[in-house]
């Protein structure tokens, strides 16, 4: 059974397919938020603080961290960000950058074993990337386009993410820190998209037994309701073998489908989970005693 | 089934049928715009009143509904795949009658990076606006792009990235265009995720464009002004 093991300084988080689905929460990344890339630049981290304690009190097992603010100091405000959030929360990170230094940077203050993410299946890049999740025992998230770009083809890209582990290895790094991010492209653009990702998760799963990962809402572009289809489509992938996601745990309903991937997959035992997250709050506050004496026995 | 299959095109006055090419654009229906399209050439259309009144108005509908979130991404497409299929027809006609071109643009992602979607949906809306599109794909180093602009002569280059390792890039290729004296010849809207104003006035480009119908207002907006400058409609220099 794969196990991908990461940890901050306190706490190990393990992804795989015998485990609750890991939500990496994806809210500390300036792409796309003005204010917050305004903040970083600045070296205002209020809001990457308030971002790492909600997304925890939320129900995230792991933070992404991103720092790609056009035009500013990546590499520092990565490190920057990655200490703080550290001396903040205990959930283990995912260093996310495109730039190399910046993620020497960031790995370099990590205290722990962190996720890089990411590396593609570029030669170049894998030549660069991937000795330094040796030197730091980190985990990687590879990506499964090359230099030819990213094929419709599942079966292409399983070839693409089979290349890449095999590479890992060849730096001695072990297929369970190797985490596969499928690319799923827009269904409102390309129809099979669904179809094609859940066929590439459970080859990618069943052969060779790898983790993976993906964006949430990529899925949803372009489209109305994306919640909703975010919540269907990550318990459809957990269905047919991803083991986690960078999403937003802020969202109820993507959270939801998650946990309710959980129950059904059977790695929610007695549904326990499910019960403390959705138990009818009206009916503790009834009686009081009795409430509060099941909550002793109760322990989980 | 429905009444729209039992509508026949040819019964149509001409503002009738115009309107019905709006709402087949609208709903996607590409056997319908080819059928209208050539009954208003058999009826004495130039291929110009066909493309401008017919097509690119029942598309600027499409952009404001997309753009106002009552159309999605699903619908866009079809809408932008019934135009193409117009355009296929008229555009050697077009070409014979020497009729004034709205616009014409050159766009790729960026070296390095292999995003597709987006820039692809920027396309089809140009198009859809009665712009001529070269898409020359994703992973474009700088010759592509010189060498592209070379041949096609475009009014407007577009160019996409969608990482933060990728955008500088588009600082290259504009570096490259100043360097060979041909920068103010084109107009550049750069476009991708993690963007902004900023960034595009820092390396030169003429806009930022924040999504499809955006792309395609700002580039109206900069032939318009090309126009006015020039006074003359549609001359293009060599």
């Amino acid at each position: 059974m794969t196990h991908t093991v990461v940890s901050s300084r306190s706490r190990e988080v393990v992804i795989g397919f015998d485990r609750p689905f890991c939500v990496i929460g994806e809210r500390i990344n300036p792409t796309g938020r003005k204010r917050l890339a305004a903040e970083m630049a600045a070296g205002d981290y209020s809001s990457v603080q308030a971002d790492a304690i909600a997304q925890v009190e939320a129900g995230a097992h792991m933070l992404d961290v991103n720092a790609g603010i056009p035009l500013a100091d990546e590499p520092a405000i990565l490190a920057e960000s990655i200490k703080l959030v550290q001396s903040l929360v205990d959930v283990p990170l995912s260093i996310d950058s495109s730039i190399v230094e910046a993620l020497e940077a960031g790995l370099s203050v990590y205290q722990g074993k962190a996720l890089v993410n990411s590396v593609t299946g570029e030669e170049e890049r894998l030549e660069v990337v991937l000795p330094l999740i040796k030197k730091y025992d980190a985990a990687v998230v590879a990506i499964s386009n090359d230099e030819t770009g990213i094929s419709e083809d599942p079966d292409v890209r399983f070839e693409v993410a089979k290349r890449i582990v095999q590479h890992a290895a060849d730096y001695g790094i072990p297929a369970a820190d190797v985490v596969v991010d499928p690319l799923v492209m827009p269904v409102g653009a390309l129809g099979q998209a669904g179809v094609s990702a859940f066929r590439l998760i459970r080859r990618l799963r069943e052969e060779l037994g790898v983790n993976t990962t993906c964006g949430a809402s990529n899925i949803s572009f372009g489209l109305p309701n994306r919640h909703a289809l975010n919540a269907t489509y990550l318990a459809m992938a957990a269905g047919a073998g991803m083991t986690s996601a960078i999403m937003n745990p802020l969202h109820p309903e993507e959270m939801a489908g998650v946990k309710a991937a959980d129950v059904l997959l059977g790695v929610d035992p007695n549904c326990a989970r499910w019960l403390r997250r959705y138990r009818d709050p009206a009916a503790q506050s009834s009686d009081a005693d009795r409430n509060s004496r099941e909550r002793r026995r109760r322990r989980v | 089934m429905s009444e729209s299959d039992d509508l026949d095109l040819r019964s149509l006055g001409d503002d009738d049928l115009v309107q019905q090419m709006h709402d087949d654009l609208y709903d996607g229906l590409k056997d319908e715009i080819e059928e209208s399209v050539n009954i208003l050439l058999e009826r004495g259309w130039t291929p110009y009143d066909v493309l401008t009144k017919a097509l690119v108005e029942g598309m600027r509908i499409v952009g404001i509904d997309f753009r106002d979130g009552i159309l999605f991404v699903p619908e866009v497409l079809l809408a932008a795949n019934a135009m193409k299929a117009g355009m296929f027809i008229l555009r050697p006609l077009l070409a014979e009658t020497g009729a004034p071109s709205i616009g014409k643009m050159v766009i790729g992602t960026v070296k390095g990076d292999i995003h597709d979607i987006g820039k692809n949906l920027v396309s089809m809306m140009m198009e859809g606006a009665g712009f001529e599109v070269i898409n020359i794909g994703i992973n474009n180093a700088v010759e592509n792009y010189l060498a592209a602009i070379e041949e096609h002569k475009p009014d407007i280059l577009g160019m996409s990235a969608l990482l933060t390792t990728t955008m500088p890039y588009m600082k290259v290729v504009i570096e490259a265009l100043k360097e060979k004296g041909i920068r103010d010849d084109y107009v550049v809207l750069v476009g991708g995720a993690p963007l902004n104003e900023a960034f595009a006035e820092a390396i030169g480009a003429d806009a930022y464009c924040r999504d499809a119908a955006v792309a395609v207002e700002t580039a109206k907006e900069f032939m318009q002004r090309k126009h006015n400058q020039r006074g003359v409609k549609g001359t293009s220099a060599a």
